[in-house]
């Protein structure tokens, strides 16, 4: 069994506002007789499944669909189209089964600011029908880095420790799911270290975990991952075999004027695509014929000073960049 | 090259609690500053207190020649600001925004309305004037939104995690912007959470419990503490932080 | 039961950690009562008396002087005919006319009743109820003293006539009206709020999520703003009969039950506009424009609803104050029992039941 099954599931607003579809999937149209139709094969949604005790990662910017998918699998939304289980259960007829076991962070740390860190662990244990003492195990480890603040009002807590009570919240009733919308989003890279340390041992204990993130660079800490731009699936696999896929040479450039080695890499004719990646411009070369030493000399007849050339194996990043511009 | 940004022993307390702790640094013109920091050390109150929006409790800085507490008004006039969270009106109209912005500035309609002919074009978004701005996509928004920022051509433009949660193209499109504008002139001071991000600016200063902990170039940060890139660098800073809140 | 427990604790922090909106709460019932109040016994004191009394009748002399040195009647003037009044009023040289029968004196001693009339001018309506009160309380205060001391038993019997407003339409309205108003503001809008700011904070998105019955989530977001009326209604309760001496003339008990059915009306329509809307701003604008707006104009506390356009007094019966407002007055006012204020009651718990039925049915297990 799956932890998570999601098949062709869409879910598409219309907003007013811009006069568009957003969501997930492609729009559902609807056509002059009244009936149902997809637009195109690509409305059929996203399907996936999520092994239990894996590491799942959503990755993909604001506005993808993730958020949206996160609440139909978490019962909160009704789907337009496809079905889905977490645990067996179905998403929409055994909507309380799901909601007993699994646990839900969404994406604004979901917490009374006016209550204390204690007050908000307590209540959400009751609401989930235990205590904080039966459960105290799961959560000590994530707990006690926030104990000492613990008659703190949560609204006067720092980015990094909301995000932790928030997770104990999550974690007080031993849920076998978890679903993580962004909980990294807005938070510093050390805050954000440690929290994907915090899950990896939350993995040791079996649970599954279903994480949404926009930082491409957390790709690599999830067992598997799925893509995701315009509410649809760009690829899904393991960040290793995303990266294995990747079609083109990538090189690694630098040189002493980098903004005007950005311009002249994007008017090199064998340049597919060329983006500033930290201190080194990546290019994508489909050419397999194109050498190293060729592009060297196109630099150095454009002045270019103290020139490096790379073979360097693609992040996820770049993976995600050339499959969504496809 | 002359400083546009210059804070000496810039201090702000709240109660007993001293946010930021006696920073000092300089800025100079047409540099792509990044400011760079984990939640809660200080950069928001630094931000504020630059921008003019709050007063420090000790120590003095000044931004485009004016002093941020005598001059409040003269240093609004030469700057520009621009967030994640609030940018544009989601209910105006592309132009509407600009010219709403523009406005506050104190911009004729003439140099706006030929300036925003301009604008149009360079950005490729003249089917776009007269759409709503909620109805553009993300990275749409995120390029208007600095355009309007530095429409007024201020001296500083101030961004505060300008890139959040965009996808990595338009992100980069993004830096690509910030680069001409520098190249213009216009002085860039940037929080942002995304490392690699840090390698893009000329210097990069990473607070530290209300302090200036590091304030170098990348390359000379990268050496100094010995790190193959600047998430390591500020890793191996952002550590030490003993604050709580 | 130990989930609805530790919900409804939690909500009572929410409410007690918000200083402000608590003091504003639990200090406006009495800024209200003593507002409209003030303007009440303001105008009791020394008011302007004309009498028209028989010659040489010393016990109707005596009630006379007696009138006179209360610190709430000056008498200003003696008129000869009735015919006077008319004129007295007029020229408003007295707010009340005190006309003694003749032969007020003989007719106590021999026939052991004798009549006074007390006209009052009503155009202020509250005014002229409590001094009416007032000037009525002193002859029986005399009658007393006159049985007790002087062995003369005898009743005599006011008559209170009000003129120009002989209904007494909007005396003592305003107590009534206060409890209709803050029952319903406290119930239905801090309800509504209370419920849209979970959905604002996404807090509600966790809750949904549990295992946590809907009805929990209900009842506890219920529970404190109950609390919080019933101490509202005591207060101005307290308020109104001691302090503004508007005395409770019929049975406790009716009032109480009308007005906590009244609480439950409202507590359900704020419910429904919890489940209507996402914002708090929203949530305070429709109840604010929605329910406040109909209370203070079509709720009969200010306005008089026989005086209102048929479409207006129509639109009238769906607003719960009205009714609740004209049982209040039967019970509290006029004295009547139970079985005066069965319509009244019958209405408000059929809105109670149509409300409550149609909000559990709209609160949404979903997200939308």
């Amino acid at each position: 069994m799956y932890a998570i099954e999601a098949n062709k599931v869409s879910k598409n607003y219309f907003s007013e506002k811009s006069g568009k579809f957003a969501g997930l999937g492609n729009p559902i149209v609807r056509n002059n007789t009244g009936s149902k139709s997809l637009s195109d094969d690509k409305a059929a949604g996203v399907s996936f499944e999520v092994h239990e005790g894996e590491i799942f990662g959503i990755i993909g910017p604001d506005g993808a669909g993730k958020t949206t998918l996160f609440r139909i699998l978490t019962t909160l939304l009704l789907a337009d189209s496809g079905n889905a289980t977490v645990n067996g259960f179905d998403i929409v007829k055994d909507y309380r089964a799901i909601r007993k076991c699994i646990g839900y962070m969404p994406g604004r740390f979901s917490l009374y600011q006016d209550l204390t860190v204690e007050e908000n662990l307590n209540f959400f244990a009751t609401v989930f029908n235990t205590t904080v003492a039966e459960n105290y195990d799961l959560i000590k480890d994530i707990y006690q880095q926030i104990e000492p603040f613990k008659k703190r009002r949560a609204g006067k807590l720092s980015g990094g420790m909301k995000q932790k009570l928030a997770l104990s919240c999550a974690l007080i009733h031993k849920p076998t799911v978890l679903f993580l919308d962004e909980p990294t989003t807005g938070v510093d890279p050390v805050s954000r270290k440690e929290f994907w340390g915090i899950l990896k041992n939350l993995k040791k204990q079996g649970i599954t975990i279903l994480v949404s993130t926009p930082y491409m660079d957390e790709a690599s800490l999830c067992d598997r991952i799925a893509l995701i731009q315009n509410g649809n699936f760009l690829k899904i696999d393991t960040p290793p075999n995303i990266i294995n896929q990747y079609e083109k040479k990538l090189w690694a450039v630098q040189s002493q004027n980098m903004s005007q080695l950005l311009k002249d890499l994007r008017n090199n004719a064998q340049t597919m695509n060329c983006f500033a990646f930290g201190d080194a411009h990546h290019i994508g070369i489909s050419n397999s014929q194109y050498k190293e030493n060729e592009l060297r000399s196109y630099l150095e007849a454009r002045n270019h000073k103290s020139i490096e050339i790379r073979i360097i194996a693609p992040s996820v990043e770049d993976c995600f960049m050339e499959l969504s511009q496809k | 090259m002359e400083n546009v940004i210059v804070a000496k022993n810039l201090t702000k307390r709240f109660g007993h609690f001293t946010a930021v702790d006696n920073i000092s640094f300089e800025v100079k013109r047409g540099e792509i500053f990044g400011f760079l920091g984990a939640n809660g050390a200080g950069k928001t109150t630094a931000m504020r207190m630059l921008c003019g929006l709050s007063k420090q409790t000790e120590g003095i800085a000044t931004v485009a020649g004016y002093d941020i507490h005598r001059e409040t008004e003269f240093v609004k006039k030469n700057i520009g600001y621009m967030s994640q969270k609030f940018s544009l009106y989601d209910d105006l109209k592309v132009w509407e925004n600009i010219e709403l912005f523009a406005g506050i500035y104190g911009m004729n309609d003439k140099a706006i309305r030929s300036n925003t002919d301009l604008l149009m074009q360079e950005l490729n978004f003249e089917n776009e004037r007269n759409a709503l701005v909620g109805s553009l996509p993300l990275g749409f928004k995120q390029k208007l939104a600095f355009s309007v920022a530095i429409f007024h051509k201020p001296q500083v433009v101030f961004l505060d995690e300008p890139t959040g949660g965009v996808d990595p193209i338009t992100r980069r499109m993004f830096w690509e912007m910030i680069y001409k504008a520098a190249e213009n002139g216009i002085t860039v001071f940037v929080t942002t959470h995304y490392m690699d991000e840090a390698e893009y600016c000329h210097r990069v200063s990473i607070m530290v419990d209300g302090r200036i902990e590091a304030l170098d170039s990348p390359a000379n940060l990268k050496s100094k503490y010995q790190a193959a890139n600047m998430d390591e660098v500020f890793q191996k800073l952002a550590r030490k932080s003993q604050r709580t809140e | 039961m130990k989930q609805l427990y530790s919900f409804i604790k939690k909500e009572f922090y929410h409410i007690l950690r918000d200083k402000t909106t608590i003091l504003i709460l639990l200090l406006m019932p009495i800024i209200q009562i003593i507002l409209f109040g003030f303007a009440l016994t303001t105008e009791v004191r020394n008011t302007n008396v004309a009498i028209l009394i028989p010659a040489n009748d010393v016990l109707a002399n005596e009630l006379a002087a007696r009138i006179d040195a209360s610190s709430y009647f000056n008498i200003v003037e003696q008129i000869h005919t009735k015919s006077d009044i008319q004129a007295v009023f007029r020229d408003a040289r007295a707010k009340l006319v005190i006309v003694f029968e003749n032969d007020f004196s003989k007719n106590l001693m021999q026939l052991g009743v004798s009549h006074i009339q007390l006209i009052a001018d009503a155009t202020d309506p509250n005014a002229a109820t409590s001094f009416s009160f007032y000037a009525s309380n002193i002859i029986q205060n005399y009658q007393h003293d006159l049985a007790h001391q002087a062995f003369i038993p005898g009743t005599i019997t006011p008559e209170v006539k009000m003129l120009y407003n002989p209904q007494m339409k909007g005396a003592f309205n305003f107590v009534p009206g206060v409890l209709g108003m803050i029952l319903i503001l406290i119930c239905a809008m801090m309800t509504s709020i209370a419920i849209v700011r979970e959905k604002e904070m996404g807090t509600m998105e966790v809750l949904l999520v549990s295992p946590m019955k809907p009805l929990y989530t209900i009842l506890s977001k219920i529970a404190p703003y109950f609390v919080l009326s019933c101490v509202n209604f005591t207060t101005i309760i307290l308020l109104s009969v001691f302090v503004l001496k508007v005395p409770i003339a019929g049975s406790f008990a009716s009032l109480v039950f009308v007005s906590l059915l009244y609480i439950f009306v409202a507590l359900a329509l704020g419910l429904l506009i919890s489940t209507l809307t996402t914002t708090q701003v929203s949530a305070m604008l429709i109840s604010g424009m929605g329910l406040m707006i109909p209370v203070m104009l079509l709720s009969g506390m200010i306005f008089p609803i026989e005086n209102m356009p048929l479409p207006l007094q129509l639109l009238s019966t769906i607003v719960p104050a009205r009714w609740y407002i004209a049982a209040v007055k039967s019970v509290m006012i006029q004295g009547l029992g139970f079985s005066s204020i069965l319509r009244e009651v019958l209405i408000l718990s059929l809105m109670a039941t149509v409300l409550v039925a149609v909000s559990m049915k709209k609160f949404k297990v979903r997200l939308e």
